[in-house]
């Protein structure tokens, strides 16, 4: 038995996250008293998937099928699923995000395992093995039992910290298998967002709600934003109005995010919208109505104009930079 | 071709959630009950493309995991513009036990819409699972489905970016945000039609659930807002560099 992470790519590239699931990976084998290993599909150079030692992972395998850049979800289970048996994998831990989410339902299936998603830490006991999780978009936790011999956890991004610890990595070949005909996905054209903090993946987000009045004030909310290496966001109104494009749209209906730091600008707090955001580390809001609910869930406030606040929080970052 | 829309019936989105005196099960009074947003969004999608497409798309079956209490949800969907629905017998118990339960059904319809979350328990797996058990195509956090002949024309949002993709049925896509603007409501019509169209209870098959809830609890309360003057707004700036030590 042992744990298995899977590590997505970018483009050959790793992220943040990827060092966060190997560090969630080699923590829980350690719980466990299990060997821990990874399994990267597609084209990654040697050097980077070395530097996942570092995060604890003793041995990756590196399946450089180009084909896996189609993203297509059976194929990639199948091809977990091999790793999975190769590596007698009991557990196998990968990202809550949309390639996750795709894919870890199918893998559950094959593997006949329980699955939770968008864990939160390590699981609260091993046996029986209870992981704790995010319910009710945001309004409650939960804890899971899951009884299968076989598990898959899906974990909640931006929770879990890095955890050093300075191994050598082997690199292992691995073929899954695969024929030209498990790739059933056909990409027209894709169109990545380049040069931009990824709204999942930043630490912090300035969002940006009806109170900001109309799509031309946004230059402010970039501006901030770009000065602090944060992510654009808004409330799902803006987005309907079609002021910031649907992939910014937070809260119960769009994304569910967790940064450290998330700017509320002219957001009422609606139910719906905190659903998304509650977990955040800090929230600060700006709001020009003392008794807008967003100042319940925040842990920093200013009941004022945002036309007047966001060219101070400007020059202050500014300065703070300087 | 036929549609097969899955919907989850949650609470309604405003609902202040409070669980039984030992904390194992949602307390269920005073709740109301609503279509899955993103359900509601997929039959939307689905009813548009009929509209759109006509004699290419037969019919459009809803079908629900649940029990009697359900069935007002599903007539809302027949009310919108379902033409029948299906409700499976039995106490939505995990992802696996739901999936299995719908894919006794749902292998005769060419194109399966399932939501990306039901905004009860957030599991994200019952659609995937599905495509799994039916050994089918998927495509998930499609944002965007229309039918060029025989393909459908899909926008996937991907992690970092978004792609079309040009894909044949059968196909299961699991929906998002995206996929229609804003979700229909039943009009009279509608709701008097809904009465007289179809809706089947079928009996739970063999299924067992691999994961149980053990324990659910509220968030701890937080401490009160810390406010600041709308003319020191820096000053703020400075308290999240060196007491919250966020910046
Ligand atoms: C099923 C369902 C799902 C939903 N899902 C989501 C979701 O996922 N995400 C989401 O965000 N919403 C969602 N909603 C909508 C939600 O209920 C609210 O309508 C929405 O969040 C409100 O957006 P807002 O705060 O931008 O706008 P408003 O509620 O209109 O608030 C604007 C705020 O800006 C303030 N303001 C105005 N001018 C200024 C100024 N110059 N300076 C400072 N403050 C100013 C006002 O005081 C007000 O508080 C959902 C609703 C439903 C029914
Ligand atoms: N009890 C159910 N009956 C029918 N469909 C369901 C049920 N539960 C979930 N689904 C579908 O699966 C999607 C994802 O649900 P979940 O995996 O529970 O988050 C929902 O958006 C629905 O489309």
């Amino acid at each position: 038995m042992s744990v298995l992470v899977y590590l997505e790519n970018w483009d050959g590239k790793l992220k943040k996250l990827s060092y966060e699931l190997a560090s969630y990976g080699a923590q829980l084998a350690e719980k466990l008293q299990l060997p821990v290993k990874a399994v990267s599909l597609g084209k990654v150079d040697e050097a980077t998937l070395k530097t996942l030692g570092k995060y604890g992972i003793p041995e990756v395998l590196s399946d450089t099928n180009e084909a896996y850049n189609t993203l297509d979800n059976s194929a990639i289970a199948k091809a977990l699923f091999a790793a999975a048996q190769q590596t007698n994998a009991s557990i196998v831990v990968m990202a809550n995000n949309n390639l996750g989410k795709a894919v870890s339902p199918r893998l559950a299936v094959k593997m006949k395992a329980g699955l939770v998603s968008a864990v939160q830490g390590l699981p609260i006991s091993t046996e029986p093995f209870v992981v704790k999780k995010m319910v009710f978009t945001g309004k409650a936790f939960a804890h899971i039992n899951i009884k299968s011999a076989h598990k898959i956890l899906t974990l909640a991004v931006n929770t879990f910290g890095l955890v050093e610890k300075n191994l050598d990595t082997t690199l292992t070949a691995f073929d899954a298998g695969l024929a030209a005909s498990d790739f059933g996905t056909t990409v027209v054209s894709s169109n990545k967002v380049t040069g931009k903090v990824l709204l999942q993946d930043a630490e912090i987000v300035v969002s940006g709600g009806r109170g900001m009045k109309a799509a031309d004030n946004w230059g402010l909310l970039e501006e901030l934003a770009d000065i602090l290496g944060a992510a654009t966001a808004c409330s799902r109104p803006v987005s309907d109005e079609g002021w910031r494009p649907h992939a910014e749209h937070v809260g119960q209906t769009g994304k569910i995010i967790a940064p450290n730091l998330y700017f509320a600008f002219g957001i009422s707090g609606a139910i719906q919208h905190l659903g998304g955001v509650s977990s955040s580390k800090v929230i600060v809001a700006v709001n020009k109505d003392p008794e807008a609910p967003i100042f319940q869930a925040a842990d920093y406030g200013i009941v004022g104009d945002v036309f007047k606040v966001l060219p101070q929080f400007i020059e202050a970052v500014k300065e703070l930079k300087a | 071709m036929k549609i097969l829309v899955l919907i989850g019936n949650v609470p309604d989105t405003t609902t202040k959630i409070k669980f039984n005196a030992d904390n194992t099960a949602i307390d269920a009074s005073g709740v109301q009950w609503i279509i899955n947003p993103w359900d509601e969004l997929a039959l939307t999608r689905a009813i548009e493309l009929k509209e759109a497409h006509g004699a290419a798309i037969e019919k459009i079956v809803v079908a629900n995991v649940g029990r009697s209490e359900t069935e007002a949800t599903l007539r809302k969907a027949l009310a919108v513009g379902a033409d029948e629905a299906i409700r499976i017998d039995a106490d939505p118990l995990d992802a696996l036990y739901v999936a299995t339960q719908l894919a006794a059904v749902a292998a005769d319809y060419d194109l399966i819409l399932a939501g990306i979350e039901n905004a009860d328990y957030n599991g994200t797996a019952v659609g995937g699972m599905l495509a799994e058990l039916l050994n089918r195509k998927s495509v998930s956090a499609v944002s965007g489905i229309d039918l060029e002949g025989d393909l459908l024309k899909i926008s996937r949002e991907i992690d970092g970016g978004a792609q079309q993709l040009s894909m044949s049925l059968p196909l299961l896509a699991v929906v998002q945000k995206g996929i229609a603007k804003e979700p229909r409501i039943p009009a009279m019509r509608g709701i008097m039609m809904a009465r007289k169209k179809p809706l089947n209870v079928i009996a739970a098959a063999d299924a067992e659930a691999l994961t149980a809830f053990e324990y659910f609890e509220l968030p701890p309360a937080k401490a009160a807002c810390k406010m600041v003057e709308e003319d020191q707004a820096a000053s703020l700036i400075r308290i999240l560099h060196e007491e919250a030590k966020v910046l």
